[in-house]
């Protein structure tokens, strides 16, 4: 045990718990934002899966990093059309129809996969500040200072990008005309209504942004592991959803969510290479996030309330 | 007419769905008849194939059924991979730990201990929901993660097959003797009894919703919780004993996805479908695509079994990965959903046509 509590170690398991949160990170906030408008999309993992895979082809066929974020970006803004169609023009029950779309990227990412690919083939890791192209040299001193080095300056752009959006999110949500109209849609879209705000339109940008940042977190989770598999997330989308929740719709604790998610697993991970803990218990350590969740949960919904409207369709009839 | 109706939508959406799914055949260079063909002999072609789709479709059938009873009630069971995996987990360390018992008595224990650890997994987010306000598709998501990581655990220590250790450790239990085995209903087929079990639980499941005081209640419930509990109807109760149900025929499902396997252990490999198969995402799907109805569950988990195993085959004849399937079940979920605005309307049109009153 003495040999994680080192400052260096430390420091390194903090900096892997940060990237780490990012995927959860980037597509909670995308939740954040559709939830508070009454939406709720079930089918996050699903939208992460096919946005991993087109940003890990895109980086396997041409190298470029940023073509793969846009590939990711643009895969979850048409999962995002599909999706916003169904349930805002057409009623569709949210629950269901998220797990549609769950079920159809978790099958077309691995058909793709498996018909473009075939075997694993790793593809170059997302560059790190130290690693970019001419600036990469202003940070190499950085990245080696001890303890705030891996802290703070070994991770990668999308990193500061996710944690920007925290602020940016809130801003959006609490500042703003638009943000203003996504809130009051999901608290009483009756009332929206009737002052002119259109429930509809407003719901459908807002899934629009949801699902074009689960695209992206998608990205993001196949280019840090520089890799991509069947069911790559294996259920981070699905905890994604349950951070909303955690964090009481609340940008800031989605994101102390997100973090204790990372946090849980970076642990568990380093403990398990430095042998502190055997596989075993590695494992049980690995349903503690999910537990907590629960009992937050439990504590949570007494006090804390989330959008009236949500899940509930709305139409003028 | 109106039952023409109520059958003619989701067949709409299959039809649907194949063509999407014709087209990416198209697209992957091969012919969708030959696909098509593929397909139906994968599934249909000779006794073994068409005992193997009936296998195929057991778990999804016994999914499927629970589901109509928590969907009934209104309540949205996203659980059952992890019911399915604390129900084969159960039944496992029964079988393991009594081997020597014979046959008649071991089977039914390791079915009773199948619903009851499928029952548990399914009505701890039902106490979550009916006293702690605890949204319930968050609760059985989370704990499908729980079930997933104990059964890693489980099998990679306590139950792993003693062979495996200091080997290649595949997470796995060792092989159960023959005697937990599920009889085959046919000699030298790959038919079992789970396939009648199965199917007898959705009648049973059928005249519980239809024709019991508690299935009316659990109706009641689903249909308006207030007007329920004004009637003196435990909303509470009934909300637990749904989700528990539902839970322990998925546990059954994992039971005879263990004790009906050819290799008659309970193996993984580490992520959240190895087990499983999805089956319990693909017991909703033809839960939905059956209209809720524990009867019509019955061919509609026929036919996605038979999508799962004419995948396979599909996979072999034209090297068509058999994850088509699944992308094809999440359109199918997208079609059928989105189609009540589509019955709505047809509903209107008819009823334009006909006399009010006729449509009954």
């Amino acid at each position: 045990m003495s040999e994680f509590f080192t400052i260096s170690v430390l420091a390194a398991t903090l900096g892997t718990a940060i990237r780490f949160a990012v995927p959860y990170l980037l597509a909670a906030l995308g939740e954040t934002i559709g939830q508070r408008s009454g939406v709720l999309n079930l089918g996050v993992d699903g939208t992460m899966l096919l946005g991993g895979f087109g940003a890990y082809y895109a980086v396997l066929k041409t190298d470029s990093h940023s073509l793969g974020i846009l590939v990711g970006l643009g895969v979850g803004l048409l999962m995002g059309v599909v999706y916003a169609y169904v349930t805002v023009f057409l009623d569709a029950k949210q629950g269901i129809s998220g797990i549609g779309i769950y079920l159809f990227g978790l099958g077309f990412s691995d058909l793709l996969f498996q018909e473009l690919v075939g075997t694993p083939l790793p593809i170059r890791p997302l560059p790190t500040l130290d690693k970019l192209p001419v600036v990469g040299g202003l940070f190499e001193p950085l990245v080696e200072i001890e303890v705030i080095g891996p802290l703070l300056f070994d991770h990668n752009l999308l990193t500061y990008l996710a944690f920007l959006l925290v602020p940016a999110v809130t801003w959006l949500l609490m500042k703003t005309t638009f943000g203003m109209n996504v809130r009051a849609v999901g608290e009483n879209p009756q009332a929206a209504d009737s002052l002119g705000v259109s429930v509809a339109k407003t719901r459908f940008i807002a899934i629009l942004m949801g699902s074009t940042l689960a695209g992206v977190a998608g990205a993001t989770l196949s280019m840090q592991l520089a890799i991509f598999q069947h069911n790559l997330t294996n259920g981070i989308g699905f905890i994604a959803v349950a951070l909303v929740y955690f964090g009481a719709w609340r940008p800031r604790w989605v994101m102390a969510g997100a973090l204790l998610y990372g946090l849980v697993t970076a642990t568990r991970i380093r403990w398990q290479s430095l042998g502190i803990i055997p596989q075993g218990a590695s494992d049980v350590a690995a349903m503690a996030p999910a537990i907590i969740t629960i009992l937050a949960l439990v504590l949570l919904a007494s006090r804390v309330r989330g959008p009236a409207a949500l899940t509930k369709p709305f139409s003028r009839h | 007419m109106k039952r023409l109706l109520g059958a003619s939508v989701p067949l709409g959406a299959a039809l649907l769905a194949f063509m999407f799914g014709a087209i990416m055949i198209l697209f992957l260079g091969e012919d969708p008849i030959a696909g098509l063909r593929a397909i139906i002999d994968g599934a249909f072609g000779t006794g073994d194939r068409l005992a193997a789709t009936a296998v195929r479709a057991t778990p999804l059938l016994l999914v499927g059924a629970g589901i109509t009873i928590a969907f009934r009630a209104s309540v949205i069971n996203i659980g059952g991979e992890g019911q399915i995996i604390a129900g084969a987990l159960l039944s496992t360390a029964v079988a393991l730990w009594i081997p020597g018992t014979p046959k008649v008595l071991l089977i039914p224990l390791v079915i009773l201990a199948g619903l009851v650890g499928g029952g548990i997994w399914g009505a701890i987010p039902g106490a979550l929901k009916a006293y702690a306000s605890v949204n319930e598709i968050l609760s059985t998501i989370m704990l499908n993660i729980v079930a997933i990581q104990l059964m890693n655990y489980l099998l990679r220590g306590p139950m792993i097959d003693p062979i495996e250790v200091g080997t290649s450790r595949i997470p796995q239990t060792q092989r159960l003797t023959d005697n937990a085995a599920l009889p085959t209903l046919i000699d030298g087929s790959r038919l079992h009894l789970g396939v009648p079990i199965a199917i007898l639980a959705a009648v049973l499941v059928y005249i519980m919703l239809f024709r019991t005081p508690l299935g009316f209640r659990l109706r009641a419930v689903g249909h308006n919780p207030d007007a329920a509990r004004a009637a003196g109807i435990s909303v509470e109760k009934n909300i637990v004993s749904a989700l528990g149900m539902s839970g322990a025929l998925s546990g059954l499902a994992g039971v005879v996805l263990v004790f009906g396997s050819e290799s008659l252990r309970l193996v993984t490999d580490g992520g959240s479908a190895g087990f499983t198969g999805s089956a319990g995402f693909n017991g909703i799907v033809a839960a939905l695509f059956g209209g809720l109805h524990p009867l019509w569950t019955i061919p509609s988990s026929f036919l996605f079994g038979s999508l799962l195993t004419g995948a396979t085959e599909l996979q072999r004849a034209l090297q068509i990965p058999n994850a088509l399937a699944i992308a094809l079940n999440g359109l199918i979920v997208l079609f059928v959903v989105s189609s009540d605005r589509v019955r709505a309307w047809l509903d209107r049109r008819l009823d334009k046509s006909m006399r009010p009153g006729d449509a009954a």
